[in-house]
């Protein structure tokens, strides 16, 4: 039941901080029409990891009964930076345009393959969730290759800043598929995707639209992990003081 | 026909109710009018997104982050539904906006005032939006045909997030001793700026006569502040909060509520730029618009190279 637990909230901590993240862009985008696109994105990546917080909330509660049981929001708003389980990629601070979107790209091809297996996981809510949320990422997934592909393609400047985006991210990219303890457990118990199986698919696809970009797959390099074993960078205490400012500043309130 | 005649024949439609559409014929004084009055309502839409959007962050649970995220994201909807009607009245959108940054078009000065808690974004949803509300309502009826159908649209994403609003208020009144008083500090902040959101007195409000002539306004800006504050006088019993009037009682012949006198110097300082947030709204949507530029030349120069590859293409079949 621990291992399910602890595969649940990865899922939902993933979804919800990058959903954070690209909230932040909300009135501030480059066009009205891609605001509320990337809007939508947030908004759709808020919704999977309520699914997933409400899942791991009643699992919890059936496996340690107790007065204060949990529920999504506990788990979002009264966590501290070592017990989210999030790939440090998502946590980074947004960047340019052109940084988001190529973040959002990298988690898109991640999810699509992840989601398509989950879709036939043997526990049947994660495989609903994983249904529901398929549909969503197969559109996070046209709209941020569309843009990596127009910026990467498009003037000399974009060019540049997306072979500055690609440097930056790049590194963080390796953590996606190096399986964590709960991973490897959820994969034995037959409920998760091994996490390693996806990366080939991954790298293709990366690879044709970075091609199609005019942009170049960066060569192997150091990789930067610890996020899903809540190990994380320091950009994460500031997201979650920000995001639990209120739970925190007045306890036990109902909102 | 005689200027006179087309003139009359506008008249006469708007006379009987019959919508103003992009083609028809209209004075240039009204096709002006309208340029003016749905930019200005297309940049509120646009900045109210930010005093808003500063708590998107920051909502106090996942549920409330989602409701908020799309009341922001559905103004920037409201923002490109009136952005296209004054494209059909022959303005870019481009010159549109042009004119936000520059400092020459105006916005609700509503939103130069700053969001300091969560009870403020139950303030502006039940306040605010539901000021706009009762002048989007009477614009669902204007003669122009384009804003008539905008309005319409609005109206019925705005009572949702009226009443999402007064929901977020209605649970701090009902919470914590700390949650009352973020409330009634939220509701005492947003009453006398909301009442501003109608404009200036009747008498002296510049455009308002011809407006009526032309059904593009169908209410004075006195009579919708009177309905306003009716409203809400009795909505706010339910919250168990006091609106910061003195003077405000129920009048049992008038069967109105009557009002204190509203500051007027505060109204013409904000209009003028001097209100607490001002510059900084401005600077943020100016710096939103510059540090986007990159990507808008990116994507124009992405598209030319995709089409003149594709002309290439079909040269070569």
């Amino acid at each position: 039941m621990q291992t399910l637990i602890n595969y649940t909230l990865y899922l939902a901590d993933n979804a919800l901080i990058l959903a954070q993240r690209n909230a932040e862009w909300c009135g501030h985008g480059p066009i009205l029409e891609q605001d509320i696109a990337l809007t939508n994105i947030s908004l759709d990546l808020l919704g999977q990891s309520r699914s997933f917080y409400q899942y791991a909330a009643q699992l919890i509660n059936a496996e340690h009964p107790s007065a204060m049981p949990a529920t999504e929001d506990s788990l979002a708003y009264l966590r501290d930076v070592f017990a989210f389980r999030n790939i440090l990629m998502n946590e980074l601070p947004n960047g340019d345009w052109g940084q988001t979107v190529l973040r959002q790209f990298f988690f898109s091809a991640y999810q699509f393959p992840l989601f398509e297996r989950m879709k036939h996981s043997s526990d049947a809510t994660l495989a609903a969730i994983a249904e529901k949320s398929l549909k969503e990422v197969t559109y996070h997934l046209r709209w941020s290759s569309e843009w990596v592909i127009r910026l990467g393609d498009g003037t000399e400047e974009s060019h540049s800043r997306m072979e500055k985006a690609l440097d930056e991210l790049w590194t963080y990219t390796g953590e996606i598929f190096e399986p964590a303890p709960y991973e490897k457990a959820a994969v034995e118990a037959g409920f998760g995707v091994d996490a390693t199986s996806l990366k080939d698919a991954w790298m293709e696809r990366v690879s044709n639209i970075l091609q199609e970009a005019t942009l170049t797959v960066p060569a192997p390099r150091w990789m930067q992990t610890g996020g899903k074993e809540g190990k994380h960078s320091e950009h994460l205490g500031f997201v979650l003081a920000e995001m639990q400012f209120l739970q925190r500043a007045y306890p036990n309130a109902t909102w | 026909m005689s200027v006179q005649e087309l003139e009359k024949i506008f008249q006469q439609k708007i006379d009987q109710e019959i919508k103003i559409e992009p083609k028809d014929w209209m004075p240039e004084a009204y096709r002006k009018t309208l340029v003016r009055q749905i930019s200005q309502h297309a940049h509120s839409e646009i900045i109210g997104m930010l005093p808003e959007g500063n708590w998107i962050t920051r909502a106090p649970s996942l549920k409330r982050k989602a409701i908020l995220l799309a009341k922001v994201q559905d103004e920037a909807g409201h923002g490109l539904y009136l952005y296209a009607a004054t494209e059909t009245l022959g303005t870019s959108r481009e010159q549109t906006m042009d004119d936000l940054h520059s400092g020459k078009a105006k916005y609700s000065s509503i939103f130069n005032y700053p969001t300091l808690t969560w009870g403020d974004i139950g303030a502006i949803g039940w306040l605010v939006d539901g000021a706009a509300i009762l002048n989007q309502v009477m614009l669902c009826r204007t003669s122009y045909g384009p804003y008539s159908r905008a309005n319409i649209r609005i109206c019925k994403e705005e009572s949702f997030h009226q009443r999402q609003g007064f929901e977020i208020l209605l649970v701090l009144s009902q919470g914590t001793p700390e949650q009352k008083a973020i409330c009634q500090d939220a509701i005492n902040r947003w009453w006398w700026p909301s009442l501003m959101m109608f404009g200036p007195k009747d008498g002296e409000s510049t455009h308002s006569e011809q407006s009526t002539i032309w059904k593009i306004k169908r209410k004075s800006n006195d009579e919708l502040r009177q309905q306003f504050v009716n409203m809400i006088a009795e909505q706010v019993k339910i919250l168990g909060m006091t609106l910061p009037d003195a003077d405000l009682k129920y009048n049992e012949q008038t069967k109105n509520y009557e009002f204190g006198e509203i500051d007027w110097n505060e109204f013409w300082n904000v209009v003028k730029g001097n209100g607490p947030c001002n510059k900084q709204r401005l600077d943020t949507r100016r710096k939103a618009h510059e540090n986007g530029a990159w990507v808008r030349a990116a994507a124009e120069a992405h598209s030319a190279k995709r089409a003149a590859r594709k002309q290439e293409q079909a040269k070569v079949a």
